[in-house]
């Protein structure tokens, strides 16, 4: 959301907005009642106009990545729910990690309701996901990748923009179920990632039922 | 290795996208839309609602005087605006002069204010439409009070040699009040004394 007030010299340029909105709809309001009103639905569509080209244009800037590791590694930033302990997740990581030395962070969100997220019940999600992510590191550790983990965000892509203010990740790697059976695909969080993103992602899918 | 060594401070909660001083500015717009809000929808309730003639004969509002202490309060804008722009670049005297100017601007403002109470002819008991009329403008006035507050100490911390080009934030945050209460001012003398 755009805020006017984010700075001295955004709320200067508010304030002249301002003076300039209601100092028309006083002129217009003293010619005549009507000629008021219009003009101020006029001055509002056009100021919701404005607004929403800005917010859209603030949307569209893509958070960067900020490199946190010695040059020359690489760090992969793992965001899965509960598909981690896949095969084709360890198989890309292991692809990904050739010929460097690499840190893996992996992120699985404290996946909650919208009513118990609003109303602060986040702990029981914070605990599933603790062992969910245990699980995961577990196996990554038996196929010997040396990852550390941590819950995020019950929001997968707030997670990954949390995740890459810490860790700083040269490529993420997004792991959901297959089509139809991913509430992220769904959702279309791999595609809002690399809109969002601007750092290589690569989406694995990994069906556990098949696995088993 | 100590106990000692491995001690550092918690990791900070991150689940919010917004940054923490925005959020908090968030938070105080929010409270003020809805307490000027309720000020607002009790002078619309007297005024269209219940068909208050505005104003209640045969009392009439200072308009032009009004208009001149709305000049006054914007022209606060620009000087604080100068202001800030000013240490910005490193021009101390033009933080200190613009600082000054604002600081009395907003003054003359308020001094201008009470003296219009003074010679309105009507008071807050007088009827609703008095009532609501010293209310809005009383609350504006009040936030007028706080934000030369917070001007007189940024005034004051300039002529001690406080901020620099890279260290304004006690310059900044007083501006972004004193705009925000200078809008407020708009919206009110529109909505009172114009419409």
């Amino acid at each position: 959301m755009k805020n006017p007030l984010r700075s001295e010299a955004e709320a200067f340029q508010f304030l002249l907005g301002a003076a300039v909105y209601f100092g028309l709809i006083a002129i217009a309001g003293v010619i005549n009642a009507w000629l008021g009103l219009a003009v101020f639905i006029v001055l509002t569509l056009l100021a919701v106009g404005w607004w929403l080209r800005a917010r859209r244009i603030e949307e569209q800037t893509k958070t960067l990545p900020v490199h946190r590791g010695e040059p020359g590694d690489r760090r992969i930033l793992v965001i899965a729910n509960e598909t981690v302990g896949g095969g084709p997740l360890r198989e890309r990581i292991e692809k990904l990690s050739e010929g460097y030395d690499t840190k893996v962070l992996v992120v699985t969100p404290a996946l909650n309701s919208r009513v118990r997220t609003i109303t602060s019940d986040v702990d029981p999600a914070r605990e599933q996901a603790q062992q969910r992510l245990d699980a995961s590191l577990a196996r990554l550790r038996q196929d010997g990748i040396d990852a550390r983990g941590e819950v995020g965000d019950g929001d997968p892509l707030q997670a990954i923009e949390d995740a890459l203010r810490t860790f700083g990740a040269d490529q993420i790697v997004i792991s959901t179920h297959p089509e139809g059976r991913s509430h992220w695909l769904e959702r279309g969080v791999v595609d809002k990632a690399k809109e969002r993103f601007a750092v290589p992602i690569t989406h694995v899918v990994v069906d556990l039922n098949a696995e088993r | 290795m100590s106990a000692h060594a491995d001690a550092h401070p918690p990791v900070a909660h991150q689940s919010s996208r917004v940054d923490a001083r925005t959020l908090g500015m968030f938070l105080f717009i929010a409270s003020e839309i809805m307490l000027f809000g309720s000020f607002f929808t009790a002078y619309f309730f007297v005024r269209v609602a219940a068909g208050t003639p505005w104003p209640t004969p045969p009392y009439e509002l200072p308009v032009f005087v009004a208009g001149v202490n709305t000049v006054i309060l914007v022209t606060s804008s620009f000087t604080m605006h100068w202001a800030l722009q000013s240490i910005k670049r490193g021009n101390r005297s033009g933080l200190q002069a613009g600082l000054t100017l604002t600081f009395l601007l907003g003054l003359t403002f308020l001094l201008t204010q009470l003296l219009e109470y003074s010679r309105v002819g009507f008071a807050p008991y007088t009827d609703a439409f008095g009532t609501v009329f010293f209310c809005l403008t009383g609350l504006h006035g009040a936030h007028v009070f706080v934000g030369l507050t917070l001007l007189l100490a940024a005034t004051i911390r300039s002529y001690r040699g406080h901020y620099s080009p890279e260290e304004h934030l006690g310059v900044e945050i007083p501006g972004i009040y004193w705009h925000f209460v200078d809008v407020m001012w708009i919206v009110v003398y529109t909505t009172v004394y114009i419409l």
